[in-house]
């Protein structure tokens, strides 16, 4: 068995629940629309061109990494940061508890990040009495509603308006609303209060700029511009294959990002980010930070071939174009990565044992890679999972009975009388009562027909055939 | 022009749908070609490799070498088995291998059904009729891994009496996947159902794609569904006059 049987049932409820069903499929389909509108190529001739220079930026700097992690520190602190490794999210959190007891922060803010949703964070946070308010509109009512996030860029993809009056009703003081302007504006106000009084302002980082020293961050909603500058310690935490050599590459990443996530050609705000307030400068934290964390990073960049998992700029277009991410949603992946994307990470981020089954979990149709704007071969990286889980249980045990039907088929295709045989066999057996209630034939036939074997193969069709001729 | 080549039905063909294999004998045969079916063939291997069984699919793709190495041209009636042995048997074997290499020299030889019709033999027209609205399902092999997109439509508005009518979702996975299909039946089924809403809505009574196994897929849920719906491989729609 690959998957728990609640994990199974969990994926029928969700393919069998058609409010979440319309809500995941419309979303990502207009999500999906946009993008081939917008690299389109009367829109964005060269955008096959940027697709292979940001694959060869990733490349490189994955090569060079450590050269890399050594300028942007230097930079970082000659603007007057700090840099901070992190091994894992223990290790992060334990550096923000620390530095919040130090300054006596008791609340701090955070902008839109995948990489603090990687590792628990705010619940790590409030473990210890530091409260965390996420205050990306989508983050904040997943927050709210203690859910999590549903998609890499639209958190709350799979909650409808009434949802969040629900939620809203719940949580806050604030009148029931079904508009989404006016539940937006509820949560502007309440999210104002909490920018004033933050300690800390937390965001992640879209790209880590080595020449520069710089975070850059790319968001829709000023939040994350908020975050970062009205606490008077911002702390940016990103995984370390968020670099890239110079700040000229933003002109093809930035090209990529908006168009590929939600077809746009930029997002309404891009901020650049480099050390605290300087001088008489007016704005911005008095302390800054880079936390750059590895949580399982180091591990895949041993990896020649699956290295290129990390190039992800975490645009989510697999996700829209995924057939199977568009049927099971984003809550029956673990882990905070869903689709293509989540597929290929969380296994090698935690190894192939503790979810076998979520490389298995495609059909493989390509659509994710397709849509990449740093060419992951996302599907070449599937089949290459698949076989170290079938590796590993050949090793540690289960799926014993596939192993064997295999090694079955491997030994009969190289037999082509006995292979005919079998098939004339298979094609009798098939037609006996009962032989659609077994194995593969009963798991197929739960959601369509059976379409049998031929009572004559081709090759008996077409012996006879050249007989009487 | 080569007047003989050699078909490979695949096992699926072979076993479960022979009138496509005997349908595209018929149109290769009709546009002039001898066509030969060597007894020996099986599979390509593409099961165990894409459940993750590489030794088991070396063996079998190893047999497949060795039945057709010394084939002129090896006609494919699927777009996923052409791509199984001109892509992914070169992820089978190392590189400088004997049959890394023997690839190497069977892989442009290996043609998918309407490739070669419209780049081989260079045949748009095959004299064929068929009354009725057809829509056209682009398996996602031949789409994203061999870039056939076009040739199949272009054969079928050849085609008397037929009207072709491009559905929606025509590049979306039909949600058979291989083994994906029984080790995720809910999924599978749900997404071969989204084809289907797709299709229904076009209007069209018959489904035709170059893959069998993405029309076995569709025809299980358009059956369960009671849709009036039929699937056909573009070679019987071709043979048929």
């Amino acid at each position: 068995m690959l998957m728990k049987p609640e994990q199974e049932e969990q994926i029928r409820r969700t393919v069998d629940n058609p409010k979440i069903q319309l809500a995941v499929y419309s979303a990502t389909a207009r999500l999906k629309e946009k993008r081939e509108e917008a690299v389109a190529s009367e829109a964005l001739p060269e955008y096959q061109e940027l697709r292979t220079q940001a694959n060869r930026i990733k490349k490189h700097t994955l090569e060079n990494l450590d050269v890399y992690l050594e300028e942007f520190e230097a930079n970082v602190e000659a603007h007057g940061g700090k840099v901070i490794y992190a091994r894992n999210g223990a290790e992060v959190a334990d550096f923000i508890l620390g530095l919040a007891r130090e300054r006596g922060v008791r609340m701090l803010v955070k902008s839109k990040s995948m990489t603090t949703e990687e590792i628990h964070l705010n619940q790590r946070l409030e473990h210890h009495h530091l409260e965390a308010v996420e205050t990306d509109l989508g983050e904040y009512i997943i927050q709210l509603a203690h859910d999590r996030p549903y998609h890499i860029v639209a958190p709350a993809v799979h909650m409808t308006r009434q949802d969040v009056a629900d939620v809203f009703e719940k949580n806050l003081a604030d009148p029931r609303t079904e508009e989404p302007e006016k539940q937006a504006m509820i949560a502007r106000r309440n999210l104002r209060e909490k920018f004033l009084a933050a300690g800390i302002g937390i965001s992640g980082a879209n790209f880590l700029v080595a020449d520069s020293g710089a975070v850059c961050i790319v968001e829709n909603e000023g939040n994350a511009r908020l975050t970062t500058t009205a606490p008077p310690i911002h702390i940016a935490v990103a995984g370390l294959e968020k670099m890239i050599p110079r700040a000229r590459d933003l002109a093809v990443f930035l090209k990529l990002l908006g168009r590929s996530g939600t077809g746009q050609l930029l997002t309404v705000y891009t901020s650049f980010l480099s050390g605290p307030r300087r001088g008489r400068e007016a704005d911005g934290p008095g302390e800054f930070y880079v936390v750059l964390m590895d949580n399982g990073r180091t591990r895949l960049l041993a990896d020649a071939e699956k290295r290129q998992s990390l190039y992800c700029i975490r645009c989510g277009a697999c996700l829209n174009a995924c057939p199977v991410y568009r049927k099971i949603g984003g809550h029956n992946y673990p882990g905070a990565y869903s689709g293509p994307i989540g597929a290929i990470i969380t296994p090698q981020y935690e190894g192939i044992a503790k979810d076998p089954w979520l490389p298995f979990a495609s059909s493989l149709c390509g659509a994710c890679a397709e849509v990449c704007p740093v060419k992951i071969d996302i599907p070449k990286i599937l089949l290459d999972l698949r076989k170290e889980v079938v590796e590993d249980r050949a090793v540690h045990g289960g799926g014993f009975v596939e192993r064997k039907a295999f090694q079955m088929y491997g030994w009969l295709m190289r037999r082509p009388k006995l292979y005919a045989m079998a098939g004339r066999i298979a094609a009798k057996m098939a037609r006996l009562p009962g032989a659609a209630s077994i194995g593969p034939a009963a798991k197929w036939g739960s959601v369509r027909e059976v379409t049998l074997p031929a009572r004559k193969s081709f090759r008996d069709q077409w012996r006879e055939r050249e007989k009487s001729k | 022009m080569p007047a003989r080549v050699s078909i490979f039905v695949t096992c699926i063909v072979d076993q479960v749908f022979p009138r496509v294999g005997m349908a595209m004998a018929e149109v290769l045969e009709r546009a002039g070609y001898q066509v030969e079916f060597r007894e020996d063939q099986t599979c390509c291997g593409q099961p165990a490799f894409n459940t993750g069984y590489r030794e088991d699919a070396r063996k079998v793709a190893g047999h497949f070498i060795r039945v057709f190495r010394d084939a002129e041209f090896i006609v494919v009636p699927s777009g996923s088995c052409a791509s199984m042995i001109t892509h992914h048997f070169f992820d089978l074997f190392p590189k400088g291998s004997s049959q890394y290499e023997e690839t190497e020299y069977l892989a442009p030889r290996v043609i998918e059904f309407s490739r070669f019709l419209t780049e081989v033999a260079k045949v748009d027209d095959v004299g064929a009729r068929f009354e009725g609205i057809v829509t056209y399902h682009d398996s996602c092999h031949a789409l994203r891994e061999l870039r056939i997109k076009e040739g199949p439509r272009r054969l079928l508005r050849k085609v008397r009496g037929l009207e072709l009518r491009e559905m929606s979702a025509a590049e979306e996975c039909c949600g058979f996947g291989g083994t994906f299909s029984v080790k995720f039946p809910e999924v599978s089924g749900g997404m071969g159902r989204t084809k289907l809403d797709s299709i229904l809505a076009t209007g069209a009574s018959t489904v035709v794609s170059i893959d069998s196994s993405c029309l076995m897929q569709l025809q299980g849920v358009f059956s369960r569904a009671g849709a009036p719906l039929k699937t056909m491989h573009l070679a019987e729609v071709l043979a048929s006059r």
